[in-house]
């Protein structure tokens, strides 16, 4: 990547993604939580320069909502303004195109709007970046290359190396965002930049509601004699199809356990 | 041995009178060996084995009889019948299209989300008798499920290979491209899970210039929509819902339709005409990072160590938990005792727990405890007591002293992990 290499020499650019965030219960605009978590982890980082990006609308609600980014130790957010119900993917992968940084930190979803998550992919593949998901925590950065932990269910971690520049999602397993301190969010200001937006066309025709809840799923029971309907509306401890060794020494009992856990995959 | 039962009437006509002279003995026979329920004491005094009363009755469960006025043999519960299978075979010879899901596969089995997705791509493809469209199942990797066809694929194509095993979504992308280009599927179905299908769909769809949906959790028919279906999908974090036609690539979440159990269908393999493209990737996997399984939380945790009562040398089992990697747990009664601390607790007052592998050592299975473990996958028991209700619960039971087995399988844990390192030293 020859136009990052006078860069590598100073800061890396480390560029976060910010978007309005929807209360569950009050319903109010508030910085959204996974993007909270990403500056936080941009935060953390030391010898970089982050800045933050949100495209979207410029009313008193949503800047309101961004300050809380602010609030967390930043100068400015960069608006890119667009009209509300636009497709903001075009005009950041521009923004995005025109301030090259490094590495580049978004929330997995967004709160409001569709929030299909799809954004961060739609930016890598326009920009022909690598994306990965789901960061822990960022471990290096430096020629050229990031070194990230990835988060996986139950706790566990898997460490990516990933060419630079790249898109990186957080997600709840990142960790939790600082509080927002009012000064600096009142001090902090909003630079605006306008840049053309696309409407979203697809989103008007589609019918938007309050989620309903969904439907319990109900336990079927197919059974043919009535033993196995009282069986199945009964059963306490259901047993039946487990292996049991009875009189084995404790060496055969550790054997077959072994060779469980080796199945599973469980022992590293 | 024969599975002929041989029947003896005379015997059992005496087993049935009481007053019999041989009564006893004959009891005693035909209970396979077992002592009789009741017998004279050496003081004179009646004693009761209450375990030997009762008979099994014919569909394996036991019965007393308190009027005494019968007694049946004891039957053999290997003979009774296996239940039928009757699920109908649906063979597709030459299908109008295809549907592919995309499972995740986690541990290698289909999970009940994976067969939740192929019951809803079963109602994609069979929509309209006459001109049935087939389901594709795409596997990465290595895997250990032998049971596509009651999950509902039709067609298997399974994409071995080193190339996949580990986080290789680059590689995954472009093998389904190739997929795309030859099989060109009218559906692409993920399930819409964290670092599963969630990811891939996304890259897919993005790849395949696609706007997919994104946590559908119903379809149903509409002859307006271009491909003739409607999805309702979750947006704005789960807070609305959004009704849309179905996109082509569609990411399900779990319980967007019913599994399969009709029907069983005949997971045909395919191939690929042109190998997997070779993919210069971007991002590298460096490995799994060792987490220290004691900080995990207990409610997240994969591998499960769990003491009850039944553990007595408590500086053994710790150790144990260390060697094996597993996540310590307890029941109520280690809590109480004040061997293990409050927030291990398993069970109705405790946390309730999903590891892949739960191995109780030295717990009786009382409910409170089984509620606890309800969403775990493999259950191993450790107990003396053979006839205790987590032995009915376990997937594999070993009955014996818990101290003896856990300090046999730490030695050979141990062993393993001597291989392991000799084997890399090596390499
Ligand atoms: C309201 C309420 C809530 C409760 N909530 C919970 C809960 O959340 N979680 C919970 O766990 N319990 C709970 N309990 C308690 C529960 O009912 C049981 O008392 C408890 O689970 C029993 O624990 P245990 O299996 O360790 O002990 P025991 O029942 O004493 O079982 C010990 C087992 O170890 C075996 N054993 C003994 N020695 C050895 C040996 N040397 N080697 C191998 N095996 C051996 C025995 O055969 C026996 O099966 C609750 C109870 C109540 C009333």
């Amino acid at each position: 990547m020859p136009h990052n290499a006078p860069q590598s020499a100073t800061r890396p650019n480390v560029a976060v993604l910010v978007s309005v965030g929807h209360h569950p219960l009050t319903a109010r605009a508030r910085r959204a939580d996974q993007d909270a978590r990403a500056v936080e982890m941009a935060l953390s980082l030391n010898d970089i320069q982050a800045s933050l990006i949100h495209a979207g609308c410029h009313d008193a609600d949503s800047d309101a909502a961004l300050c809380g980014y602010l609030g967390m130790g930043f100068e400015a957010i960069e608006l890119i303004e667009q009209s509300s119900g636009a497709d903001v993917a075009p005009a950041l992968a521009e923004a995005l195109r025109d301030a090259a940084p490094q590495l580049v930190l978004s929330g997995a979803r967004a709160e409001t709007g569709e929030g299909s998550g799809l954004l961060p992919y739609l930016l890598a593949e326009s920009l022909g970046w690598p994306i990965v998901t789901g960061l822990a925590a960022v471990e290096s950065i430096e020629h050229g290359v990031a070194t990230v932990l990835q988060a996986l269910p139950r706790g566990q971690r898997r460490r990516l190396r990933v060419r630079l520049p790249a898109i990186a999602t957080v997600e709840s397993s990142a960790p939790a965002a600082r509080q927002s301190a009012f000064g600096p969010a009142r001090r902090g200001e909003l630079t605006c930049q306008e840049r053309p937006g696309i409407d979203d066309e697809a989103l008007a025709e589609w019918r938007v509601q309050p989620a309903r809840k969904r439907p319990k799923r109900l336990k079927i029971v197919k059974a043919t004699s009535a033993r196995d309907r009282f069986k199945a509306a009964a059963a306490k401890a259901e047993g039946g199809g487990g292996q049991v060794l009875n009189d084995a020494t404790p060496e055969q009992g550790a054997e077959a356990i072994f060779k469980l856990l080796r199945e599973e995959g469980v022992l590293r | 041995m024969s599975e002929l039962v041989r029947r003896d009437p005379r015997k059992e006509w005496i087993a049935r009178n009481r007053l019999h002279p041989q009564h006893l003995e004959v009891l005693a026979e035909l209970g396979g060996g077992a002592s009789p329920s009741e017998w004279l004491g050496p003081n004179g005094l009646m004693r009761r084995d209450p375990h030997a009363v009762g008979f099994i009755g014919p569909n394996g469960i036991k019965r007393i009889d308190r009027s005494g006025a019968q007694q049946a043999a004891a039957q053999s519960s290997s003979r009774q019948a296996q239940p039928e299978d009757t699920r109908r075979r649906v063979e597709i010879e030459a299908p109008a299209f295809l549907v592919a899901v995309v499972p995740d596969m986690p541990s290698g089995r289909l999970s009940s989300h994976d067969r939740d997705l192929l019951g809803l791509a079963r109602q994609l493809a069979d929509a309209e008798p006459e001109r049935p469209g087939a389901v594709l199942a795409v596997i990465f990797g290595e895997h250990k499920e032998t049971h596509f066809d009651e999950a509902g694929a039709d067609r298997l194509l399974h994409l071995a290979g080193e190339g996949f095993a580990g986080y290789m979504p680059e590689a995954r992308i472009a093998a389904l491209q190739s997929v795309e280009r030859e099989l060109t599927p009218r559906h692409w179905l993920l399930p819409d899970s964290t670092l599963g299908g969630a990811e891939l769909g996304r890259r897919l769809a993005v790849r395949l210039g696609e706007r997919p949906a994104t946590q559908v959790w119903q379809i149903e028919a509409d002859a307006a929509s271009e491909h003739g279906w409607r999805c309702m999908a979750r947006g704005a974090a789960g807070s609305s819902d959004i009704s849309r036609t179905l996109p082509r690539v569609a990411l399900a979440l779990a319980e967007c339709a019913e599994p399969v159990s009709e029907t069983r269908h005949a997971a045909q393999p395919v191939t690929l005409a042109q190998g997997l493209p070779e993919v210069l990737g971007r991002i590298e996997d460096l490995g799994a990072v060792a987490v220290d399984p004691a900080g995990v939380a207990l409610a997240e945790a994969e591998f499960i160590l769990s003491a009850g009562n039944g553990v007595k040398d408590w500086d053994a089992y710790h150790h144990a938990a260390q060697v094996l990697g597993a996540t310590e747990g307890a029941s109520r009664v280690a809590v109480d005792d004040g061997f293990m601390a409050r927030d291990r607790q398993v069970g109705a007052t405790g946390t309730w727990v999903t590891a892949r592998v739960y191995v109780a050592v030295g717990i009786s299975g009382a409910i409170q405890h089984l509620q606890g473990i309800q969403g775990c996958d493999k259950v191993v028991a450790i107990n003396l007591d053979g006839g205790c209700d987590m032995i009915k619960r376990a997937d594999l039971a070993v009955i014996g002293d818990a101290g003896a087995i856990l300090a046999a399988l730490v030695a050979q844990v141990e062993r393993y992990r001597e291989q392991q390192r000799e084997n890399r030293d090596a390499a």
